[in-house]
């Protein structure tokens, strides 16, 4: 009998790249979208922050004699380098919610990108570098007016930058592994996160006064949170002083808190897209 | 080489289930190399279950699967390298260009900027949406929607394309046009693997094809190989005016091989569907209108399941 003739293939010109390479293509294909989108984000990045400037800083702070705490400073001068992490959680919590869930439910982006030689847990590191970049514009753009308004008093505070972006991050990778547990498209369970999360955390984890005005039961609380770290870390890098031990710390703490939430993040994701 | 090595697509035994939930229920399947192949079924018969398991993007609950030659579970990303998927839904980035569709994607197969950039405009040639290269994505019409998935889908000049349910909500000039473009990436040697619920389409594309049902296999060969064995040349079909429809039943019996009682008509199978219906005349019945066509993949569908492919 003869054989079967079997007409050779042209190969495919695919192949697998690395995760670095893959991850930073998941980022490429969002400032794919990000070069003709950039306009309708600006504010949301830029502008909760340096309202909170105005508002509170310049604004509010105006009839504020200052307490122990700031040692001579004004309160616009306090607030400034803590509204970095209050900023960067702020930006976390927009692009780290319904975005995600969308990729999953609504544009389904994620199930696109992962028919590729792309794994989940490329696309969870392609959304933290998306994240990193937003935080670093948004950061930078909040510095450039808070110099402009005189509310930074010193080098320091580009320090106080990298320590917001670290905040956000952290908290930002728990809210992608959140958002990629949340089956309910009614985005309820993103609108509790914001009102018992986020707000709170802005509110009383010690950005617009120290917690340790906060009555003793409730500071363990705050000690749980990424923002306070971030902002003693924040706010020690312009003032001082930064004592290395506590510094490690609060660093570690937020580094556990990103490591945490990129392996729970990449295994839900990996739940959602392969079933 | 051996018939095993020229199978692209190799399952034995192949389980999916979810939770208490049998969605494909052991079936084997061979795909070999330049055909197409295709998945016939109505749905929830398990097709699509089963292509997300070729596509090595659900992993199997059982049995055994061997695509291009690698295991799905251990190999995947390599496997999805070199093939094409065009999913059930789009999945197009709907805030992108046409274009940047075509460029963001080809960039996940580690296609360099250039080679993309040269791809995108190969592939919006052959999906005629030249035109509509610069434009988002999300206006377009169903069927260009459906197109630009098709082109993205060979974005890496696939070994295998996997269509699932390539044209399901289409108009029909939309379909005739995709089936066009399916035709030369045959003809181009691309093996082909199709997943559908009309047995046109399943007749124009495939070159050989299994029925599915329940998560099973139920019958597999060439739509000619089917339609002979599981169904005679002619069908005579006979409308009656309401409530007439019952009396007529016992008059046709003996008329044809088989019959086929449907709410709205009775399907009545033989040889020559001519020779049958002038026989129901002299029967004394009187149908409101009569046709006879060849038999189809329907008929073998109905043989086999007793249901419909389409409701």
């Amino acid at each position: 009998m003869a054989a079967e003739v079997v007409v050779p293939v042209r190969p495919s010109t695919g192949h697998t790249v690395g995760t670095l390479r893959a991850s930073l293509l998941v980022l490429e294909q969002a400032w794919a979208w990000y070069r003709r989108n950039w306009k309708a984000t600006v504010f949301s990045s830029v502008g909760l922050p340096v309202l909170y400037l105005l508002a509170m800083g310049l604004g509010f702070g105006s009839q504020v004699r200052a307490g122990a705490v700031p040692g001579g400073l004004t309160y616009l001068a306090y607030l400034a380098p803590a509204l970095l992490p209050a900023g960067a959680v702020q930006t976390a919590a927009g692009e780290c919610t319904y975005p995600i869930l969308s990729g999953f439910e609504w544009s389904k982006i994620f199930h696109g990108i992962t028919a590729t030689p792309v794994t989940p847990g490329q696309v969870v590191l392609g959304q933290l570098w998306w994240l990193l970049s937003r935080l670093l514009v948004s950061g930078a753009a909040y510095l450039v007016v808070a110099t402009a308004v005189g509310a930074v008093t010193g080098p320091g505070i580009l320090l106080s930058l990298v320590f917001g972006v670290l905040t956000g991050m952290a908290f930002g990778a728990l809210l992608i592994a959140f958002a990629a547990s949340v089956r309910s498209t009614s985005g309820n369970a993103f609108t509790a996160i914001f009102r018992f999360v986020v707000v709170p955390m802005s509110l009383f984890a010690g950005t617009f006064f120290p917690i340790s005005q906060l009555p003793a039961w409730v500071r363990p609380v705050a000690w749980l949170t990424p923002m306070w770290h971030g902002t003693e870390l924040a706010r020690g890098a312009e003032f001082g002083p930064l004592p290395w031990g506590i510094t490690l710390v609060h660093i570690a703490y937020l580094v556990a808190l990103l490591v945490t939430g990129m392996l729970l993040a990449r295994w839900r994701f990996r739940v959602r897209l392969t079933r | 080489m051996s018939l095993n090595n020229a199978a692209l697509v190799s399952a034995t035994g192949l389980v999916k289930r979810f939770g208490s939930f049998t969605a494909v229920d052991g079936i084997d399947v061979q795909v070999r190399q330049g055909e197409a192949f295709g998945f016939l079924g109505p749905n929830g018969a398990g097709k699509s279950s089963t292509m997300r398991m070729i596509a090595c993007v659900s992993p199997r609950t059982g049995g055994d699967l061997r695509v291009l030659g690698m295991d799905p579970n251990k190999d995947g990303p390599s496997i999805r390298a070199r093939i094409g998927v065009v999913p059930q839904d789009d999945l197009l980035d709907a805030e992108l260009t046409v274009r940047q569709n075509l460029q963001v994607y080809g960039r996940y197969f580690g296609l360099s900027r250039a080679q993309v950039r040269a791809k995108a405009i190969e592939l919006m040639e052959f999906a005629q949406l030249t035109d509509r290269a610069d434009d988002d994505v999300e206006p377009l019409s169903g069927g260009m929607k459906r197109r630009l998935t098709i082109a993205r889908s060979l974005v890496n000049d696939p070994e295998l394309l996997l269509l699932d349910e390539p044209t399901t909500g289409l108009d029909p000039q939309a379909r005739h046009l995709l089936w066009d473009r399916l035709f030369r990436l045959k003809q181009d040697g691309v093996t082909l693997i199709i997943t559908t619920h009309y047995m046109e389409e399943a007749e124009q594309l495939c070159d050989r094809l299994v029925v599915m049902d329940g998560g099973r296999i139920v019958a597999c060969g060439t739509p000619t190989e089917l339609i002979t064995t599981y169904s005679t040349r002619e069908v005579l079909e006979l409308r009656f005016p309401l409530g007439e429809q019952d009396d007529a039943v016992a008059k046709v019996v003996g008329l044809a091989d088989r019959i086929e009682v449907l709410p709205d008509r009775l399907l009545l199978y033989t040889a020559d569907g001519e020779d049958t219906l002038a026989a129901a005349y002299e029967a004394g019945v009187r149908p409101l209108s009569s046709l006879v066509r060849r038999s189809t993949l329907e008929d073998v569908f109905l043989r086999l399941t007793g249901r419909s492919l389409v409701d």
